[in-house]
Parts: structure tokens; sequence; C-alpha cells
């Protein structure tokens, strides 16, 4: 998609805000705020996009943000939904936007609930796989091999990341799904298909973030781009963790992990064993989701 | 007004009924778990009116709330103990954030080890979250002071937490009034207080700031919660025009000549109370209201009467410092002149307090005994 193609109208990202330059979140929740608004509430939690908001009673946003504490998101969110519902005010879409530290880690318990529970909004992660707003610290989000301030160099991020799809998708939510800046209108189409949905729905964004990879802030499309083609972060969707689908045609021959890889200082001095595991865990990731996909395709 | 054999839990149920609130957030804990359960059978049939929550913790529960509150919503939650220990991030950002919350918290032990009894340590590690605090000593001051307590909170916009002791309270049952709802919709009609989260206006909500706009912040805070004490006194003028009863913040029983008075919070004020007979010379300051703490109240009442010593009944200790009402009140009383002594009684860990205990008390003072501080468990 062109620049000049892109639906201006409902632009909700004020210019201004705090991001760093070539932040992903700050791209991903145009993107989201542009889709889904105008009628929209965001509940945020703690992370990078406490800052981007901006200092009260300026803001970032052209849509009410109720900032809440790190693990509280889904459940106020699900009380936000509630509360509106109350006053009568079903039209308004109410959003939970969360970092990986406020989905993968301190926040999945009140995730799980909402899920679980079914609760009517779109929980929304914007995933840069670390503690970036506090300064690249681990999280559960961030892959195998990486350097981060908690795993300094000689060490690295041990242990797989989290598959936060399949626990979202094992809630049988009506609707899970994955994007990612550089294909704004796979975001838009699933941001779209989410909000015609009731119910729990999830997506999970890949947002580059140059500070906190080691990259330059113009390559967080390209990042985006290679993150998906290579392999490392598919596109799909997922109906009541059953109905799973590819959005971006698979193919058998993607782009080598070391073009992904090589650009961010992060993964600097990554040994061949090290990317050999992680090669192995993305192939088995695409066995895993060709499989899926052909099983629902046999259930249809 | 009719009747009713409630359980104090039973009684702070219906008074949520009765209120008619928007949202409840439930999540099981002994000894509260009665509370959301009397809830969810109005839920069963059709009569709470109110989106009832299933939460997977107490975190949750005030986090729930909280949403909730941001769209102008009246909502309810109860703990109690463990689960107010982990609410505590959650009980900080309400006040901060202005939610009128409403909840019950029914006092019990904190671990470890694992204890059932009715310990204040758990609402009492929270005096310092901004909100206000009232304690109880019986189902109908349960029943009441939730009324009451919507009242002050959507007024103040301030949370509030309606404090009573487990089991005493909890568990037993008592007589109670309970007036039906169009008669509470005559003392607190629906909510008012104005959404902080309307569709259509950019706000950036509880976002940061520097600690310059803060203090501010903090200060309007403290001011409105200093309005409780005469506020809690007007709400319950009306609260006497409608249902014949009224409760002050402190409120005292001051025998002629009596030196010696008792001050108690919940049940044990009870237990105070109705031992008073068998205590000559003693009187007794029962506390309502712990935050604010209503020092000038108290300070008025030992002006009017002739008390030179107070024994305070602590049901929890503050290891290193002592009984937190003890700690309080000396605050309180500090510069008066004609300060009375203070002695502490602590029945930490949650223990009973018999009449026996009582008067052993008084009449060890009257011995000259040097410390002021008495373990309950040596009195039994």
């Amino acid at each position: 998609m062109k620049i000049e193609e892109m639906n201006r109208e409902n632009e909700m990202l004020y210019s201004g805000h705090s991001a760093c330059p070539g932040c992903g979140a700050a791209l991903a929740v145009r993107f989201l705020t542009r889709a889904l608004g105008p009628n929209l509430a965001i509940v945020l939690t703690a992370s990078c996009w406490s800052i981007i908001a901006g200092v009260p009673p300026l803001t970032a946003l052209k849509c009410p943000i109720l900032h809440c504490p790190f693990p509280s998101a889904g459940s106020v969110g699900s009380g936000l939904r509630r509360g509106l519902n109350a006053k009568g005010k079903f039209d308004t879409t109410v959003v939970v936007l969360a970092g990986d530290g406020g989905t993968f880690d301190i926040g999945l318990q009140a995730l799980s609930g909402a899920a679980q529970r079914n609760e009517d909004f779109i929980f929304v992660c914007y995933d840069n796989e670390a503690y970036m707003n506090t300064g690249m610290q681990t999280s559960s989000a961030t892959p195998f091999g990486a350097r981060t301030n908690t795993a300094p160099y000689p060490l690295f991020k041990e242990g797989q990341k989290k598959d936060i799809m399949q626990i979202m998708a094992a809630h049988s939510i009506p609707y899970a799904a994955t994007a990612t800046v550089a294909f704004p209108e796979d975001m838009e189409y699933k941001l779209k298909t989410a909000q015609k949905i009731s119910g729990f729905r999830f997506i999970h964004i890949l947002s580059p973030c140059p500070p906190g990879w080691g990259t330059e802030s113009s390559e967080t499309i390209e990042l985006s781009r290679l993150a998906v083609s290579s392999g490392a972060f598919p596109l799909f969707e997922v109906r009541y963790g059953m109905d799973w689908k590819m959005t971006l045609p698979l193919e058998e021959k993607r782009t080598p992990l070391s073009e992904y890889l090589g650009i961010q200082k992060r993964f600097k001095d990554i040994d061949r064993d090290r990317l050999r595991v992680l090669q192995e865990e993305i192939d088995y990731e695409w066995e895993f989701l060709k499989d899926k996909v052909k099983r629902s395709e046999v259930l249809k | 007004m009719p009747f009713e054999v409630v359980s104090g839990s039973q009684a702070a149920a219906i008074a949520v009924q009765r209120v008619g609130v928007d949202m409840v957030a439930a999540y099981p804990i002994t000894p509260q778990t009665a509370i959301v359960e009397t809830l969810a059978n109005f839920d069963a049939r059709g009569e709470l009116g109110a989106e009832f929550v299933s939460v997977e913790s107490e975190y949750s529960a005030l986090a729930c709330c909280n949403g909730a509150a941001a769209a102008g919503a009246r909502v309810f939650t109860a703990t109690a103990s463990h689960g107010l220990a982990y609410m505590h991030e959650m009980i900080h950002w309400c006040s901060g954030a202005r939610f009128p919350i409403v909840m019950v918290n029914v006092n019990r032990s904190i671990g470890a080890p694992w204890c059932l009894d009715p310990d204040q340590g758990d609402s009492l590690s929270q005096r310092d979250t901004g909100w206000m605090q009232i304690y109880c000593s019986g189902a109908q001051e349960v029943f009441d002071t939730i009324l009451q307590a919507y009242r002050l909170s959507e007024e103040l916009l301030l949370p509030c937490m309606v404090v009573f002791d487990g089991f005493y309270i909890s568990h037993t049952y008592e007589a109670v009034d309970i007036p039906d709802k169009k008669q509470v919709e005559r003392f607190i009609g629906p909510p008012t207080f104005p959404p902080q989260v309307v569709p259509g206006e950019p706000g950036n909500i509880h976002g940061i700031i520097p600690g310059e706009k803060q203090i501010q912040l903090i200060k309007l805070k403290y001011e409105a919660m200093m309005k409780a004490p005469a506020l809690f006194e007007g709400i319950n003028s009306n609260f006497e025009e409608v249902f014949g009863r009224r409760y002050s913040a402190v409120d005292a029983v001051t025998p002629r000549g009596a030196k010696t008075a008792i001050l108690a919070a919940g049940a044990t004020a009870e237990t105070v109370r109705w031992s008073l007979p068998q205590l000559a010379g003693t009187g007794m300051i029962q506390l309502r209201m712990f935050r604010p703490f209503p020092a000038e109240q108290i300070r008025a009442i030992l002006k009017k009467s002739e008390f030179e010593r107070i024994v305070v009944i602590d049901r929890n200790c503050s290891v290193g410092a002592g009984g937190i009402f003890a700690q309080e009140l000396k605050a309180a009383l500090y510069g008066l002149e004609d300060r009375p002594a203070i002695y502490e009684l602590s029945l930490a860990g949650g223990i009973d307090l018999t009449g026996e205990m009582l008067i052993e008390m008084v009449e060890s003072i009257d011995q000259n005994v040097k410390s002021g501080y008495r373990w309950g468990d040596e009195l039994l």
C-alpha cells in the first residue's frame, strides 16, 4: 500500500507524541485507532505507551485513554466494558492496550480471566519483545538468544519465547490474530474483523523497537517484513481456537533467518548453535501452523 | 419496618442490593464468601439489577470495579485478609483516581501461618491508601453503614472501606431492621458522580505527571477526606429522618465519675458496651470512623468526660510499635493538656474478648501495673 492510498480521514494519533523515532508501537496504535475509531475507549497498562501518550492534560490520541496498573489491564477492560454497558454506551469499542510485559508476564492472569469469561473487548498486545520502557530487560516474550540488560554479555536470553497465540487459542476465544506494522492492510483487516465480532478478541502485534533491538529507526518496516518472511512471526488468525488460517500465503522458501537477526544488535554475537536452535523453533512452528490450517480445512 | 434474622454478611449483601449498584465483582475468601454468594443469589432471582462478574482474583475484583467506576457506574466488591493484601496496588490506585468505590473488608488474620480469626491487621495495613475506613460493631450497623458509605463516597469522590470482624459479625445472626428498596432509594438515589471515560472526548486519564502536580492532587484528596466526619454527621441526620437511627464517627458512654474509658472498634465495642455494668467507674469510646481519624471528636469527648485513662482494645499489632488504634489515639492527643494515660490490651491474632478479660485488665491498672501493654492471651 502506498502512503497516498491510506485512509487518512480517521487519523487519531496526534503529532508531537513522545515515542522514539521509528517506534513500531506508535505506528501500530496509529493503524489501530484509525481502523477502529472514532468511537473508541482505550485502557492502557504500564508500558512504553504510558509515556508516548504524553503528560496530561496533553494527550497523543483523539479518544479517551484510561491508564491502569501493570497487572490489571484485562480486568480494568472488563470493568470499563461493563460500566459503559450499564450507562447504555454499547456502541463504544473498548480496546485494552498492553506491551509484552503486560500481556505475557505480569498481565497474564487478568488476561486469561477476561478471555475465559469472554469479556466483550479487544485486547491488543504490542510486542517489542522486552521491557523497553524501563530499558530493555528480559520478558517472556524475548526470543531465545537475544541480549538484554538483564541478560548482558556473555549471557543471552535462555528459553523460548512464550507462545502467547497458542495460549489464547486454548481459551477458545472468538478471534485471535497476529499482525505487524509492515502489513497495514492485513492489520486493518484483522482489527475490523475483530470489531465486528462480540466477545473476547486478541490481536498480537509485533512492533520493532529501534533502541531496544539495536537497529536504525529507518529499519522498522524492513524488520517487521523480515520477521514475517523469515517465518519468525507468521501472520494468521484463529477463530474459537479451532479455525486456523494463514493470512499471507504459506511459502516454503523463506528468507534466511540470519537476514532478520543480522541487522539487530541484540543478536550481534549469536553463534551458530543458537541460530540453529532458533531456526528449529521456527521450522517447528511452521509445521505446527500448517497442520492446524489443514485440520481446520478438514473440519469445514 | 420488617426485622429479619440475618448474618452480618447477609446484611451487607442485602444492603448492596437495596442501594442498587451497576456492577458487582466477586471473588470468594473466608470469612467474606457469604457476601458474594448472597449477591449471586439475588442475581439468580433477577433481583440484583447489576452486572455480576466472577473474576479470577481479588486484585482483578478491584481492577474491574476501577474500570466500571471510570464509566460512571456504581460498583461493589468485598474481600478479607490475604485478598485485601493482594489488592494493595489497586487500593492505592482507586483513591488516586478518585473512584467512589465501596468495598467491604471482613477482618481476618494474615499469614503465615494460616489463621482465620478476626485480626484487624488486614484493613489497618491499608490505612495510608487514601480510603475512608468505617468499623462496624454489629449486623444492623453493617447494613446502615453500607448505605451511608455510598453517600459519603459519591459526595467526596473517595473510596470507602466498610470493615467488620470475621465470624463474630460475619457469621453471627442478629435481628436486623431491613427497609425495602423504595425506602432506601429515598435515602440514596441513582449515582450522579461524573464519568471519567466519555466516549468521543479525548482524555489522558491518570497519565504520568510530575511530583509538583501530584502533590496538588494529594492535597485535594486530603482536603476531601477531612470533610468526612462533618459530612458523616449530616448524612446521619438525613438517615435518621428516613430510618430513625443515627451514628457518629465516634461515640462515647460517659457515666458520672467514670475515670477509665475503654476504646474499641468493631465487634469488641459491643462486648465492651455489654460489659460496662460489671465495670464500676468505667465508660467507653466506640470508634467507627478510623480514616479520617476523628481526632477533634475524640478530644471533644475527653473534654466533656472525667476520663483519666484509656484502655485501647487493639485486635491487631504493628510489630515493633504496638496496637494501631492506640498509636493513632496517642498521636491525636499529642499536646493536649491533662492527657489521659493510655493502656493497651492486645487481641492480636483475632482472639476473643470476654467480660472477664476486661475486668482483669481494668483491675490490673488499679494495681499500678508498670507496663501499659498487655497481651490478651495472658488474661485468658
